[in-house]
């Protein structure tokens, strides 16, 4: 099983990646799914009694496509083409703080050390990192900085609202 | 200025610490050259035609004594003893070494200073008019919110991966020296009727290679809700832009297909679910840092004006100097003094590690220990007793910045161009220098009068050639440097963008260009007009005519 950082350590992965083009007998047969968002919206029926289940998002799909299922998803994976790419920073922060969502968010894709800190700050809580990278080492980069000054899902009030002298 | 407490003191060193196992890990290969890429540019760190680049953040401009010393110190120490004055305010190094970059850091760690998100698709440095605190016609100080949003912008999570660079500019004046019509975000501090604070917001304006001036989408945005909104904008740029295009990823290119009224709708959508949230500004925060831009210890003076006429007369050179390089301060007594960086022969901007000791030295003596970086790549002395102008001008020549031609056409706004940076298509340190050594009569010039000379070695637009009167543009023409020169482009208010004047021409001609230029100006001037109202009266044709005709 691979190896993710999950809650802060590594850990087997329970989880099973379906590809873009899984077909609905996959998603039924695999124990702990995560499959992607057009199966999803295409057998919604058959797939809501399939329990627990994942989804995955690419980086150009809106998370306003699932936010009235989130109850069904155990696991919300977002992916990133490239580490450059930080369009699912918002979408991590939207399900977080508007969305109320609790389960599991995974960063999957291009995803390597140094974006683990924001990705955390969004709210994040999951990393497939890239497998010819070692997780343990980019388990390093969830501590680097110490002080930040905005509110984002770890940190409810922005420094200014928390500085003493 | 603002000075950090022991949280911004924590960031920055945290920060250095962890670029210097960024570093480390590269050396190592544990990180590729495209994946270090990203995290050196948001250091500020390029790697450019001799060796990296290193682009060290001042924030709005403004320098503390302290910090010019250990700009200096840097330079000798690390670099060959001289930095440059960037149009974002900042300050360049053009020769570390990259291994040598985690302990520049560190030196500046030690004095306040970072060179964080000077580079890479982030938020830049947030810039502002570089009279502030201190101009006449000022309605409201800018530094507080600049270092608002600096903070607010340092490390923001969500921002951290943008499509492309965001850049936010702020004024507070009648007149805008801020450019803030060119900017992604433009924040034009004012008072409603009511007399309550807030700002105008302006989205999507820009150089680069699709000029465009920002739009107006909230006419009055209340003081308290300004992160908030921002955080809308930000998102839904960083959501909504395009990422598969690197010249079409800048926010003006998403305002522009929405349409700004859209555009402004995506934001009062997003707004509506951020606005009096957690990060809604409070009293305490802005007054906190509003201390720290309070005046200095001003002394009760009066103004100087018989004084000063009567050095005038004693000392023509006096007298032109002041006509230019000193503006009028809010406070009885007092001069703004700009330190031109564009003498004849060394390239706009740059400024050795002496003078940048002499410049520490000047402002403990002669300005309250500060000084502020230029977009126009000057130094400004904000607080000088008039009395004390003459003396200071006798060491400001002695020191080579003296050069009486502030808003003049030697006044160049220059990037490093290809004698410097990767980027470019061509030089345009030679060129602003050509063109230097063809108007370096002074009568002629103050004849001339204002004119906002810019030039850019590509369509990066680093030297804003867009909004000079005069732009001039490096293009590449199957492997030679050629120029595009541009007329009517202009910063502030009503800002407008240059039109081209027509093919482009070989550099060894570019003075005779522009004196061509200047000769139709002459012809046609009215006794009051500047340039660009010549220009904009007469339109390009007749300056198209001059400069092509004589061409065959």
């Amino acid at each position: 099983m691979p190896a993710i950082i999950k809650n802060n350590q590594v850990v087997d992965d329970q989880w099973t990646l379906l590809e873009a083009d899984a077909q609905l007998e996959q998603a039924l047969h695999t124990q702990q799914a995560i499959i992607p968002l057009a199966l999803w919206q295409q057998h919604k029926e058959q797939l809501q009694a399939v329990q627990p289940l994942g989804i995955w998002l690419e980086a150009g799909q809106a998370i306003e496509d699932i936010v009235d299922d989130l109850t069904h998803f155990a696991v919300i994976a977002l992916n990133f083409p490239a580490f450059t790419d930080g369009r699912h920073f918002s979408s991590a922060r939207l399900l977080r703080e508007r969305y109320s969502y609790n389960g599991e968010i995974r960063a999957i894709g291009d995803v390597l050390r140094d974006q683990l800190f924001f990705m955390q700050r969004c709210g994040f809580d999951a990393y497939a990192i890239r497998t010819d990278r070692c997780p343990t080492d980019a388990l390093q980069s969830l501590t680097e900085l110490s002080v930040t000054y905005q509110a984002a899902h770890d940190q409810s009030l922005p420094l200014y609202r928390r500085r003493s002298a | 200025m603002y000075i950090y407490d022991h949280y911004d003191q924590q960031i920055v060193e945290d920060r250095v610490k962890q670029f210097r196992d960024q570093t480390r890990r590269y050396f190592a290969g544990e990180l590729s050259e495209d994946e270090y890429l990203p995290l050196r540019l948001q250091n500020g760190l390029y790697v450019q035609r001799h060796a990296p680049m290193l682009r060290i953040a001042v924030p709005y401009g403004l320098l503390a004594t302290k910090q010019l010393r250990m700009l200096a110190h840097i330079t000798r120490k690390y670099d060959k003893g001289y930095a440059h004055i960037t149009t974002r305010t900042n300050v360049q190094l053009n020769w570390p070494a990259l291994e040598d970059v985690p302990d520049i850091l560190d030196d500046l760690a030690s004095v306040q200073m970072h060179a964080i998100q000077t580079s890479g698709n982030c938020i830049r440095n947030t810039t502002t008019d570089q009279f502030a605190g201190v101009a006449r016609d000022e309605r409201i100080d800018p530094r507080p919110w600049c270092e608002i949003i600096r903070q607010w912008s340092t490390f923001h999570p969500e921002f951290a991966r943008l499509p492309r660079k965001f850049k936010i500019a702020v004024n507070g004046c009648t007149l805008d020296r801020a450019a803030i019509e060119v900017h992604d975000i433009g924040l034009e501090a004012l008072h409603n009727a009511a007399g309550e604070l807030g700002f105008r917001v302006l989205v999507g304006g820009g150089l680069g290679r699709t000029p465009i001036v920002g739009s107006c989408i909230n006419e009055f945005l209340p003081w308290q809700h300004l992160l908030s909104y921002l955080e809308a904008i930000l998102r839904v740029y960083n959501r909504f832009g395009r990422r598969d295009n690197k010249f079409k990823a800048r926010i003006k290119i998403l305002v522009k297909a929405l349409s700004p009224a859209v555009f402004a709708e995506r934001v009062a959508e997003e707004w509506a679910h951020l606005k009096d949230g957690p990060i809604t500004l409070i009293e305490e925060e802005v007054e906190r840092v509003s201390k720290h831009f309070t005046d200095p210890a001003y002394l009760d003076l009066s103004d100087q004006d018989a004084e000063l006429a009567a050095l005038d007369v004693a000392h023509p050179g006096f007298a032109r100097w002041r006509s230019r390089n000193v503006v009028a301060h809010k406070k009885p007594g007092y001069a703004a003094v700009t330190l031109s960086l564009k003498k004849t022969g060394i390239a706009p901007g740059d400024v050795t590690e002496k003078q940048l000791d002499t410049i520490a030295d000047l402002a403990d003596k002669y300005s309250f220990s500060e000084v502020r970086n230029t977009h126009e790549q000057n130094i400004v002395l904000a607080d000088v007793e008039q009395s004390k102008l003459f003396e200071l001008w006798e060491q400001l020549r002695e020191h080579g910045f003296a050069t009486p031609n502030i808003g003049l056409l030697t006044d160049i706004i220059c990037c490093p161009g290809g004698d410097f940076c990767a980027l470019a298509n061509a030089k345009s340190i030679p060129v602003a220098e050509a063109i230097q050594e063809r108007f370096d009569n002074l009568d002629y010039l103050f004849d001339i009068g204002n004119l906002d000379l810019n030039i850019s070695g590509c369509m990066n637009a680093c030297g804003h050639h867009h909004i000079g009167h005069i732009g001039i543009l490096g293009v590449d023409k199957k492997g030679e440097e050629f120029y595009q020169v541009s007329l009517g482009g202009s910063s502030g208010r009503q800002a407008s963008l240059g039109k081209i004047l027509g093919p482009s021409f070989a550099q060894d001609i570019m003075p005779d260009v522009i004196s061509k230029l200047i000769d139709v100006y002459i012809e046609h001037r009215t006794p009051e007009e500047q340039f660009i109202d010549t220009f904009q009266r007469i339109g390009i044709n007749t300056f198209k005519e001059r400069v092509y005709a004589s061409n065959h």
